[in-house]
């Protein structure tokens, strides 16, 4: 059994040729083994150079993919950051928060997974790297279903790439428990506020369809409300989500309750930019 | 890897010391530091993040050893529980104030708590309880409650914890120290090195019968030790609790009667076990029946039940049905809830051993004889010629009181004469051991106009799954207490176990009877609104008193200390009442609610003899021994028979030094259940304490009021200032011994189930405060207010902690807890309150002094989760109107709850 370390991108891509399982902080691929033995070969992305950290890139910033969920909470991020830093104190626990990284959140994929609201709110792009180069992708048209991706045989997720947006952001988690808890649903938001009304407002909810989704229709209904209309639009306005029945609860619940969800999120953004 | 590593051997720093060991560097570090480096404190409670008993600091980050890679820690910093302790000063003040808060219960989740505990405090933050419950959310804990480990983490000074002190004193654990500083064995840390190891077939279906292919080739191709078959039990293929009902094969024979139901067992090296081919079974699955409403007409389970009922229990007093039309009010309403997992972070772990014709078992268990006779029955053996070794029990709360593990690995030690061992994953615990039984209760009360109960009938059908367990016991239970602690003339109470294809249900604190107090007190709470009465004021109203008869005609003359517990509940009822109201005058989106709800139980067996036998002895040196066999899961058995012993005997308790559990030398005092150690056992403890006490007197001329002192090389007796040695015989053994036994008095019960079941009832009553979000019926709970007639308290903390550790668990029956066979496996499916779930609880301990207890103590344990989840469902309707009848209460089901009622 093998556990390959390498230091360079280039050095981990050529691993990748001769196959193994991709692994960074183990949060994801360890319980997935459920109680069978580790793959033979392995590829620790952890001490790959370049890859951990947040960083200012041009016009925008770069999350390193094997940024923890801990280097988000602790990094100084501009207000429209917000909703991601609080998702990061929301997912599993600090030992999670220690150990899982942010693009292992994309990857596994998960219809619950805690990070991808927020980053759809930032307009989060993938970068991927591969034999042939990088490409990026958006968010949005990365993950394709629950455990589904579009990243390739022999690539590999090296960044985050979340353009410089106005705004502030927010992010509500619905469990049963306080902690350790997989979401009913929850929802992030950025909202652009000027003279007391929505400029612009990026919503996005997770836990309520197989993917987390963005909300254009809901979105384009909050241009020009004020706090006080939030309430009205979020329980009138067409939301194009599919939640289902499951363990956690009820599909009903969830096409209900995530509509309160959403104007709180909304009202937590607006009112800590009322503060900042 | 750094370039220095031989091949296949990884490097890093264990505690300090720099390391080398060969490890498949993709192995999980938690299997490497345990079976590897021997570092037996890091506990492996789930394998998937989910519990967190497994944390680390890597690089002073806690981090989940289940979930890193060993091959990750190459060159880093590694610290665990024991080595931080050893070595570091904050760790050192934190495991004392553990120790004096008892933080630590049963211990097993301590190490992950105390490491997560030790990177908060280094990280120099100013602490508070949110700062605390962030860093420490990731672990879990069943036992505690998390209040003591809240407090022991705000607390982490130099300050001492109590040594010293008999009944009535808040000393802290005795067998507290190696739970806080790392050197506690559970059942898997004490696997001999060599031992081979045993893993279980099970069928992956609800019903299915099977067929096996060609065994012994396949054994020989995978290069495995041994495969196990229904064939291969040498005594009895069957095991069971319960007289009359032993009724589980070891291996199913033919056809599996539910998913997980063994069928073979297969021994060998665990790396070989790890990576299996296909064992080759072949099934056909067949139609199974999942609940009690689809078993009456289905296939038998066993032959000789018709209708699939396992037994039925029956109490009836005066006349229900004619009371009941004469009631002035009636309520009525049907209740239901789920599989409830015992969720203990300790999985089922044996390991055994053949001794020329003896076998030696070491497992976690709550009851160390019972295993013994059932494994003699199985192996085909004489009980003395088996012996069990209890290690410390991570926590059981029930289930550890069924064989799990340790047939397998008897069996196969016994078969190879090699040291076997075995641990459940966390999916195996779940999904295989005995559950709390699910309920469809329907209920009806009837009052008069000042409130007082005239009458209440009770049907409950309880989901005993595919064998017995202790399904009769909740049977029979569940008609005893279903009245609560209420006075109640006429009364019928009817109960049903029902055998499904689903995992046997068994013990789990409280032997049905929080089920029924879910029914029978939230409907009080439904009476008291139709009346306009008071709901704390109806119960004191009917609460039973000294001199009334119960609803099986027993009579207590003294300690029915209900309606004192009701009593101790008034001054914060009054004003959380008051404060809610307040709060809700505003119409807020998150409305408060008060909740309570009392509960009884009685202490030790139903109607049966179950006595304890203590043994203690004095050596020629004067030592004192105590062979204390009640096995203690955390609740503190070894410190509270203790107390008593050394209280009887009048010495200090550090001058008691204790020996056991372990049947080859100590007596059998019972099980570890129904609420009776304290009780039961304690009683033994005491008059063996006495007894001892009269022969050292006796030996020494000394009267009742001497003092006796151990002093090193014999014994002192101390009288109107004149010190003298006690001349103890000379022996090879004991100087001085003595063999006490104590047995309840109980008196059989008739067909109408009028008698006297036990010699002791505890009573408790709760009330809670909480908030309900109206928009997201999401709960938030406030505080818990306890009041429990204990008796005496024996050791004020330690059932201070048996009432938090209740109240969580209690809190996870009513909001988050229900076992789905196939779907909930796992412990992030399975939910259990974590450390943000459970408010401050604030405990009165009532002293009421019982007329048997040992100094008037009673049990305590299955108290205090009783009343909870009522109520919790009756503060719930307070704020908000929505009156849950099916559990859990998530948030789901409360806001439909909310919406039913028009809101």
């Amino acid at each position: 059994m093998t556990l390959h370390r390498p230091e360079s991108l280039d050095a981990a891509l050529a691993l990748l040729e001769g196959g193994g399982v991709l692994l960074a902080g183990g949060t994801d691929v360890y319980p997935a083994l459920r109680d069978g033995a580790p793959p033979s070969a392995m590829i620790d992305l952890t001490g790959v150079a370049g890859l951990r950290g947040i960083t200012r890139d041009g016009s925008g910033w770069r999350i390193g993919a094997a940024t923890t969920w801990t280097d988000v909470i602790r990094a100084a991020l501009p207000p429209c950051f917000d909703g991601l830093k609080l998702a990061a104190r929301e997912v599993g626990s600090v030992q999670i928060q220690n150990a899982g990284t942010v693009a292992g959140n994309i990857c596994n994929a998960s219809p619950a997974a805690d990070g991808v609201p927020a980053l759809l709110t930032l307009e989060a792009e993938v970068e991927v790297a591969g034999a042939g180069g990088t490409r990026r992708v958006a968010l949005s048209d990365f993950i394709l279903g629950p455990r589904q991706t579009n990243l390739r045989g022999g690539e590999i997720v090296t960044a985050l790439l979340i353009p410089d947006v106005p705004g502030q952001g927010g992010f509500l988690k619905l469990g049963a428990r306080k902690y350790l808890v997989i979401s009913i649903a929850m929802v992030a938001a950025v909202v652009e506020t000027r003279a007391g009304r929505i400029a612009g407002a990026r919503v996005a909810v997770g836990a309520c369809s197989p993917v987390a989704r963005r909300l254009p229709a809901l979105e384009a209904a909050l241009a020009g409300a004020t706090l006080a209309d939030v309430p009205a639009i979020c329980a009138s306005a067409p939301l194009d989500l599919s939640p289902i029945d499951d363990v956690r609860a009820s599909a009903a619940y969830r096409a209900e309750s995530v509509r309160t969800l959403i104007s709180r999120t909304l009202s937590q953004a607006m009112e800590a930019a009322h503060v900042a | 890897m750094s370039l220095d590593e031989p091949k296949g051997h990884i490097g890093f720093t264990l505690n300090g010391d720099e390391i080398t060991i060969p490890s498949p560097v993709t192995a999980r570090l938690s299997e490497v530091l345990r079976e590897v480096a021997g570092a037996k404190d890091v506990k492996v409670g789930c394998n998937a993040g989910d519990c967190g008993a497994c944390t680390v600091l890597v690089d002073g980050a806690p981090v989940c050893a289940c979930l890193t890679a060993v091959g990750q820690v190459s060159g880093r910093a590694v610290e665990t529980q024991s080595g931080l302790v050893a070595g570091d000063v904050v760790a050192q003040r934190l495991a004392r104030s553990f120790q004096r808060h008892q933080a630590a219960q049963c211990g097993i989740c301590t190490p992950g708590m105390m490491v997560s505990a030790v990177a908060l405090l280094r990280s120099g933050q100013t602490l508070d309880e949110a700062r605390v419950a962030d860093a420490l959310g990731g672990v879990l804990c069943r036992c505690t409650g998390y209040r003591k480990i809240i407090a022991a983490v705000l607390d982490a000074s130099e300050s001492d914890p109590v040594a010293e002190g008999g009944v009535g004193a808040r000393i802290e654990r005795l067998d507290g120290w190696p739970k806080v500083s790392g050197t506690e064995r559970f059942g898997d840390d004490v696997a001999p090195a060599d031992a081979l190891s045993v893993m279980v077939i099970r069928s992956p279906y609800h019903r299915a019968a099977f067929t096996f292919g060609d065994l012994e080739s396949w054994r020989e191709e995978a290069g495995l030790d041994l495969i196990l078959t229904a064939a291969d039990v040498p005594g009895d293929n069957l095991f069971g609790v319960i007289p009359g009902f032993i009724d589980q094969p070891v291996f199913a024979v033919d056809e599996a009667k539910y998913r997980g139901e063994p069928v073979a067992a297969v021994v060998g090296a665990a790396e070989l076990l790890a990576a299996l081919p296909p064992f080759p079974v072949t099934w056909e699955e067949r139609p199974a029946v999942l609940t009690p409403e689809d078993a009456a007409k289905a296939d038998l389970l066993h032959p000789t039940r018709a209708g699939n009922v396992m037994c039925r229990g029956y109490v009836a007093r005066g006349d229900a049905a004619g009371a009941m039309k004469g009631a002035s009010v009636r309520v009525s309403g049907d209740f239901s809830t789920g599989f409830i997992e015992h969720a203990y972070i300790e999985p089922e772990a044996a390991s055994a051993r053949r001794v020329g014709n003896r076998i030696e078992v070491s497992c976690c268990t709550q009851a160390p004889y019972m295993n013994r006779d059932g494994l003699a029955g199985i192996l085909g053996l004489k009980p003395e010629d088996v012996r069990i070794l209890p290690t410390a029990v991570g926590g059981g709360f029930g289930s550890k009181l069924d064989l799990s593990a340790q047939p397998y690995v008897a069996l196969a030690a016994w078969i190879l004469d090699r040291p076997v061992r075995m641990a459940y994953t966390r999916t195996e615990s779940i999904a295989t051991t005995t559950k709390r039984h699910p309920s469809a209760v329907h209920m009806e009360i009837g009052a008069d106009e000042d409130g007082r109960i005239v009458a209440a009938t009770f049907d409950g059908v309880f989901n005993t799954g595919a064998y017995s367990s202790w399904g009769p016991t909740v049977a029979n239970r569940v008609p005893i207490h279903a009245s609560g602690p209420y006075l109640t003339p006429n009364y019928e109470a009817k109960s049903a176990g029902i055998h499904t294809n689903t995992v046997s249900c068994g013990a789990f604190r409280g032997f049905g009877v929080p089920q029924s107090a879910v029914a029978q007190e939230q409907l009080y709470d439904m009476l008291a609104d139709r009346l306009g009465i008071d709901r704390l004021e109806l119960r004191r109203r009917n609460a039973i008193r000294n001199g009334e008869p119960t609803v099986t005609g027993q009579v207590f003359e003294t300690g029915m200390g209900i309606d004192a517990c009701f009593d101790a509940l008034k001054p914060e009822w009054d004003r959380a009442l008051a404060e809610a109201e307040a709060h809700n005058a505003a119409r807020p989106a998150r409305r408060r609610g008060v909740g309570v709800a009392g509960g009884w139980y009685g202490c030790g067996n139903t109607s049966m003899s179950n006595p304890s036998t203590i043994r203690a002895g004095v050596t020629p040196a004067g030592e004192v021994m105590l062979h204390q066999g009640a096995v203690d899961i955390g609740q503190g058995s070894n410190t509270v028979i203790a107390q008593i012993f050394a209280t009887a005997l009048g010495v200090p308790v550090s001058a008691v030094t204790l020996v056991g559990a372990d049947t080859d030398v100590t007596p059998d005092a019972g099980k570890t259940s129904a609420s009776r150690q304290t009780f039961v056992t304690g009683n033994a403890a005491r008059l063996a304490g006495e007894a001892l006490r009269a022969q050292i007197l006796r030996l020494g001329n000394g009267g009742q009021g001497a003092e006796i002192t151990p002093a090193g090389d014999g014994i002192a007796l101390t009288e109107d200032g004149v010190t003298r040695r006690v001349p103890l015989p000379e022996a090879e053994g004991y100087a001085l011994e003595v063999v006490e036994t104590y047995d309840p008095p109980t008196l059989p019960m008739d067909a109408n189930g009028q008698g006297s079941p036990y010699a002791v009832f505890g009573t408790a009553a709760q009330m809670v405060e909480l908030e309900v979000d109206m928009e997201l019926g999401t709960v938030r709970l406030l505080k818990f207010t306890a009041a429990h007639d204990v008796g005496r308290a024996i050791n004020p903390l330690l059932a201070e902690g048996q009432i938090e550790g209740g109240i969580a668990q209690g809190i996870g029956l009513a909001m988050m807890e229900s076992f789905i066979p196939g779907r909930t496996e796992n412990l992030h499916d399975y939910l259990i309150p974590t450390i943000g779930d459970v408010p401050a609880i604030e405990s009165i301990l009532i002293e009421s002094g019982d007329m048997h207890g040992p100094y008037g103590a009673k049990g305590l344990g299955e108290h205090c989760l009783i009343p909870t989840a009522p109520a919790v469902l009756n503060a719930i309707a307070h704020a908000s109107g929505a009156r849950i009848h099916h559990l859990p209460a998530t948030p789901d089901r409360v806001r439909a709850a909310i919406l039913a009622k028009g809101h």
